[in-house]
């Protein structure tokens, strides 16, 4: 067992780490399930509807990772279902209601942009995580595609849909670098290789990134925030409702699974 | 006096052959083998070893694969032991020759190669056309990236006026 090989201060890190990623790709792709049936076209049905089932799906996948690190007889589902609001680690970037369509927009760019520099940043030293991670880019590209698409077409697309996107990245761009909370544990992270630099440096490229793509379509790009402890607590209500949905099934049938 | 072979020692390609009888359970015209879905298969005294490499992280037909592996080899009599596995990430270039001709009869474009260093090789179709698998007409166009499962997507063929699923590059 190759968990058997990491201390526990790393074990604890990776375990912080694990979580994040995997509430933030869970609780996004949720919310963006909601527009199912109901997106503005049918195209866009089909392509949220299918982003959504892969961010499941790669939750699903890092959650059976944490599963085998924390080793406390819990399996994914009991993670993913099992917890109360409070103990979820999403960033407060994905803490907002589904909103209307910029809003999605808006909230899912700056997150896939910020969620690639995140897996731009994991190294070899936790094999499994690192092979999970060299698939899910491959995936991710396709979203980034979609999502980079979407932002030049609401931009271009007369007052109304730029007016509504402009206040759509207002609106969760005091919340973007919340993807970017400090981790307690990171630096043992990076010194046993499972992060290849600080989350800090990371954030940095994401920045970079976004104002590759929003300064030429002169759009504001959000304000760096202070690091902040709370980037990943105090869920909103919003959240609590949406705990609700995705719990329904497993509190009205004990033992259901995905 | 009859003579009678010893019976022969089970072989990988013996676990391989079994393994290109079991059909994808979304497009049952083509096996696993040939979506290039089996990484290693390795044969123990008592247990053979199947490495599964699924198309797509979230894959839902996995468990369903994975249990018609474990159908399939249980044939051999002994222990089967199917890892899911993404340490050789699965690409649509494992996809062999054999694989995409009967992808393209059940109706579903195979997908152009993926070349290094395109951010998403499916929007360079100019450069490598996806041919209709209805009238192989090369003047198709994409519709849509995302389709019906994560694997596929939609395009439209000019000639035939036909929409048609396309497997993604990735």
């Amino acid at each position: 067992m190759i968990e058997l090989a990491l201390s526990p201060a790393v074990r604890t890190a990776l375990a912080e780490l694990l979580l994040t990623m995997a509430d933030d790709e869970f609780v996004s792709g949720f919310t963006d399930s909601e527009w199912t049936g109901i997106a503005p076209l049918l195209e866009e049905d089909v392509a949220i509807s299918s982003i959504s089932q892969d961010e499941l799906g790669h939750a699903r996948a890092l959650y059976q990772l944490l599963a085998g690190v924390l080793a406390d007889g819990r399996d994914e589902d009991a993670i993913a279902y099992d917890r109360e609001p409070d103990a979820f680690r999403h960033a407060r970037l994905l803490d907002h209601a589904r909103g209307d369509w910029a809003d999605t927009i808006a909230r899912r760019f700056l997150y896939e942009l910020a969620d690639e520099a995140r897996l731009a940043s994991i190294g070899d030293g936790y094999p499994p995580l690192a092979d999970l991670v060299g698939k899910l880019q491959r995936e991710e590209r396709y979203h980034r595609m979609h999502l980079v698409a979407w932002i030049e077409r609401l931009a271009h697309g007369g007052p109304e849909s730029r007016g509504r996107l402009e206040a759509a990245l207002a609106a969760v761009g005091p919340d973007a670098s919340s993807v970017f909370t400090p981790l307690a544990g990171e630096q043992a992270l990076v010194e046993a290789r499972i992060l290849t630099r600080p989350v800090a440096a990371a954030e940095a490229a994401w920045r970079a990134d976004l104002t590759g793509i929003l300064v030429p379509l002169g759009l504001q790009v959000p304000h760096a925030a202070a690091p902040s402890a709370e980037g990943r607590t105090g869920h909103s209500e919003s959240f609590r409702w949406l705990w609700g949905e995705f719990t329904l099934v497993r509190r009205s049938e004990d033992g259901a699974t995905w | 006096m009859v003579m009678t072979a010893p019976p022969r020692e089970l072989m990988a390609a013996d676990v391989i052959a079994a393994l290109d009888e079991v059909p994808d359970p979304e497009i049952p015209g083509v096996s696993i083998v040939e979506l290039g879905m089996i990484g290693a298969v390795t044969v123990g005294a008592d247990e053979v070893t199947v490495e599964l490499l699924p198309t797509f992280v979230g894959c839902p037909a996995l468990e369903v694969i994975r249990e018609s592996v474990a159908a399939r080899l249980a044939a051999f009599g002994r222990d089967v032991r199917v890892d899911v596995s993404f340490a050789t990430p699965w690409s649509s270039d494992r996809i062999s020759p054999a694989g995409r001709d009967k992808l393209r009869a059940s109706g579903f474009a195979p997908p152009p190669p993926v070349r290094a260093g395109r951010l998403v090789p499916m929007l360079d179709a100019a450069a490598v056309p996806v041919a209709c698998p209805y009238c192989g007409s090369p003047r198709t166009t994409l519709d849509n990236a995302f389709g019906p499962t994560q694997c596929r997507s939609i395009r439209h063929c000019a000639d035939c006026r036909q929409p048609f699923e396309a497997f993604k590059p990735i």
